[in-house]
């Protein structure tokens, strides 16, 4: 692990950890943590969608898998928040597994697979919307027990700082497997999945491995949302506007990139207010606005905002000094 | 447990939805079968429609079935305008950007509906929403069999469009060979555009059909989106009589996970099926490999 | 005995891609698997390699059964396919592509980095590694798949219609490549159009024509047989071009 890989992210972890103690309000606070919850689910996607290249349309399966894992966790069972939180991981991450090992048994790719994602998440919010233990449609309040030991925090800076060290660990995360085997098995996949057969890459391994972490992280962003908000219910944990915001910050700030989740979350949602604030508190204008901002992307940037950054070569790495030259 | 009529009668009111739901998956089994992409919009378009159904009722009073004539070109020029104009150049010929497009269209639409309209649920009265044929000891509500008859009509009309005018034998020489097509002359992107149009005027049709018996508001397009694209995938992708079929299957098990699950679980018996159907049978039951 | 395939036969539907052929590959030659066009090689390669599962029959591979083997499986025991249409992984730069055959044998990038780089420059793009993949004519993109398949270090690599689009100049610069690589110890099966080629490089040629192996021997014996020249040019050409041999002596 060798450390100039990950100095760009140590440098923006550590400018955006200071943030808060620059801020008065707590508006602009909330906004921020909001950000970072969005952006660790959607590193979970572009993990999956960005790098592997599978397409999911239905990654609140996987958000609201851990969300209720963890509020079930503490209310049918009076467990705590800690231990509630590893289950959720452990949750998050078998759910997505079933999902893709029934897939790709199929055979299902890209279009299909994406429509089977939405439709496990749609099974589970009906689901959860009818049974009576998950609380049903009308949702539940998690019980305010602030203090560290159930994963409440009395003082907002605290829960940002913990948000941020998780997002801080999800960009560790990607920018280590970018770097290793894995990751260029997954781009292999992603490209073409045929020549990777050739070369030796078992693309079915390959594909569990990568939704079970995506599945993983985006299960733990959704632990945070419920940790923070302390309300949980089906339609908005399972519900296609985190599937969507989740798809949406990948894609528009880079799909595969290291940062690209948190360029486009940010960028995202500082467009929702704005548009907000200039057509007023209309429900749905934001997402319109997300809607209108995914065609263009598509039409103009499919790479994301961060295409537009320009990025070292790799060879320069590689070469040594004592390569013999053909005659 | 439940008597023998009461499954029947649920069977057969199941049909009736489901010949609405084969009408709403014929436009995207078509628009499969000639472009070869899914259309993720349509479902929001169809809310769309129903909520234009809505207003025309209430700002100028017109009954639905009236409307079908005015909104069928309305529709059919949308649909042409959008795969001319945003779908087909935005993609950049790659499938997953397709997919990505439509869904951002649907995304804008069902968003647009919500600021419009909020998201109460709404509905229309006419005189005959609450009509009923009685047969035997059956009920049916009349504009549910309205509904069979016109979705059933217009899949006969479909057909025939298809098979003998001129635009309909273009339309399926691109479906089959796309260079071979282009070559003799089809101009392909005025086909795959006029393609689009047809498969939305087929949802302006069932908007007017089901808004006297259904309810509407602005999230309802995602449902109908899987619930249609289940019956396509039953019926197999780009089969006409695939999506008919499928569509009658898929509203007779919604009917009888109602009544067997409760209402709302009624929708999960759909989802499953999806997931049943990609899992065992992804070609499904009339379709070509996909 | 390297490869050897046994009786196989591919059916697609109604119709028989391949019946009942069977050839081998001894070890550290060069052999050559010709015939005209649509006679089944690069199904037979594709059956080989394990993209395709035969109807009947069996593959072996040093002695060993590999006939139900996933291609993956196939790649880390030393087996190596290029594609004739050329699939390059376009996102990445040359380098890259041909970094990830390298990490089947090297977990570590730096070490797989290195070997890439070495291949590189053994297949003639040492000065192209960080090109974009898409951005290479014709022949650089076969000298990649060449290079991406030679860092899986394998021990039989099955190449498939290399040469295919090259005109002579390049066709003549890959030929010693192509040399190299078998000297280097890897036996080589090669699906082969260019007959000058096949002349040059191989020590034994299998004839396959429409599913059904109709000759096999050295590069001459084979290009002497009539039914070989009958299956390129048609029934009764070899007793045509023997009439006409006998007129010109004459």
């Amino acid at each position: 692990m060798k450390l100039k890989n990950y100095l760009s992210i140590i440098v923006v972890v550590a400018l955006l950890a200071i943030l808060p103690m620059m801020l008065q309000s707590n508006v602009v606070l909330n906004f921020l943590i909001y950000i970072l919850i969005v952006t660790l689910g959607a590193q979970g996607w572009n993990l999956l969608g960005g790098m592997a290249g599978q397409n999911s349309f239905g990654h609140a399966a996987f958000f609201g898998a851990g969300a209720y894992a963890i509020s079930m966790w503490q209310i049918n069972l009076g467990l705590s928040a800690w231990s509630g939180f590893v289950v959720a991981i452990a949750v998050g991450a078998l759910v997505g597994w079933i999902v893709r090992f029934l897939s790709f048994r199929a055979g299902l790719r890209g279009s299909y697979f994406a429509l089977v994602t939405l439709a496990f998440a749609e099974v589970l919010r009906v689901l959860a919307n009818s049974a009576q233990f998950t609380g049903g449609a009308s949702g539940r309040l998690l019980p305010i027990e602030t203090g560290v030991q159930h994963l409440q925090f009395a003082d907002r800076t605290y829960f940002y700082w913990f948000a941020l060290a998780m997002v801080a660990i999800g960009l560790v995360i990607v920018r280590w497997i970018s770097l290793t085997r894995f990751g260029a098995h997954m781009i292999a996949v992603r490209e073409n999945e045929d020549a990777a057969r050739a070369l030796g890459i078992d693309v079915l391994r390959t594909k569990l491995r990568a939704i079970t972490i995506s599945a993983a992280m985006t299960a733990v962003s959704g632990c945070l949302y419920v940790q923070y908000f302390l309300y949980i219910d089906p339609t908005l944990v399972f519900g296609p506007k985190i599937s969507i915001e989740v798809l949406l910050a990948s894609m528009v700030g880079g799909l595969g990139t290291v940062f690209g989740p948190l360029v486009g979350t940010t960028a995202l949602h500082v467009l929702g207010e704005a548009a907000k604030l200039f057509a007023g508190e209309i429900p749905g204008i934001d997402l319109a606005v997300y809607g209108c901002v995914l065609i263009a992307a598509i039409c103009f940037l499919p790479r994301g905002l961060l295409s537009l950054w320009p990025t070292r070569s790799a060879s320069k790495k590689a070469q040594q000094p004592a390569v013999e030259t053909q005659p | 447990m439940y008597s023998m009529s009461i499954v029947v009668e649920a069977i057969l009111t199941g049909m009736l939805t489901g010949s609405v739901y084969a009408l709403v998956a014929l436009g995207l089994t078509l628009v499969y079968g000639v472009l070869h992409i899914i259309n993720f919009s349509h479902g929001a378009m169809l809310a769309a429609a129903m909520f234009a159904v809505l207003m025309l009722n209430q700002v100028f009073g017109l009954d639905p079935y009236v409307q079908i004539p005015i909104l069928v070109p309305v529709l059919f020029v949308a649909g042409y305008a959008i795969q001319r104009f945003i779908i087909g150049p935005g993609s950049h010929g790659k499938d997953e950007n397709i997919l990505m497009i439509t869904l951002g269209i649907s995304i804008v639409i069902e968003n647009v509906l919500l600021a419009i309209f909020r998201s109460d649920i709404r509905s229309i009265n006419t005189d005959y929403s609450f009509n009923v044929f009685e047969v035997g000891p059956f009920i049916f509500s009349q504009a549910r069999v309205f509904g069979l008859i016109g979705s059933v009509v217009t899949a006969v009309v479909l057909w025939i469009f298809l098979a003998r005018s001129d635009t309909g034998k273009a339309i399926r020489a691109v479906s089959k060979e796309k260079l071979g097509a282009s070559l003799v002359g089809i101009n392909v992107n005025h086909v795959y555009a006029t393609t689009f149009g047809i498969g939305f005027a087929c949802l302006a049709i069932a908007a007017c059909l089901l808004l006297p018996t259904f309810y509407v508001n602005p999230s309802i397009g995602g449902t109908f989106v899987l619930v249609a694209f289940t019956v396509v995938v039953l019926g197999g992708m780009g089969s006409i009589v695939g999506a008919m079929m499928g569509g009658l299957i898929i509203g007779v098990v919604e009917s009888l996970s109602g009544l067997f699950l409760g209402e709302s679980l009624g929708q999960i018996g759909i989802f499953l099926t999806f997931i049943a159907v990609l899992l065992f049978r992804p070609a499904g039951l009339f379709g070509a490999k996909a | 005995m390297m490869l050897q395939v046994k009786q196989v036969t591919m059916r697609f539907g109604g119709l028989t891609a391949i019946k009942s052929a069977s050839l081998n590959v001894k070890k550290g030659a060069i052999t050559g698997l010709i015939g005209p066009n649509g006679a089944g090689k690069t199904t037979l390669f594709s059956v080989a390699s394990g993209f395709l599962k035969a109807n009947e029959g069996s593959i072996f591979y040093k002695q060993q059964d590999i006939t139900a083997l996933a291609p993956h499986r196939r790649a880390s025991l030393g087996i190596a396919r290029t594609f004739q249409i050329v699939q390059p992984f376009a996102g990445l730069s040359v380098l890259e592509n041909i970094v990830v055959g390298a990490f089947l044998r090297h977990a570590d990038r730096a070490d797989a980095e290195r070997l890439a780089l070495a291949v590189a420059q053994r297949v003639g793009l040492g000065q192209d590694v960080d090109r974009p993949a898409s951005g290479l004519t014709v022949a650089g993109r076969k000298r990649l798949e060449l290079a991406r398949a030679l860092a899986t270090e394998p021990q039989l690599l099955l190449l498939d219609e290399v040469l295919a689009g090259l005109n002579p100049s390049e066709i003549r610069d890959i030929i010693p490549v192509i040399r190299d690589i078998r000297d280097s110890g890897v036996t080589i099966l090669m699906i082969e159009h260019v007959m000058q080629a096949v002349v040059s490089l191989c020590d034994y040629v299998y004839v396959l024509a429409q599913g059904e192996m109709i000759a096999e021997g050295t590069a001459a014996e084979v290009v002497d047989n009539p039914r070989v020249v009958e299956a390129y040019l048609g029934h009764g050409a070899a007793a045509r071009l023997a009439a006409n041999k006998e007129k010109t002596h004459a």
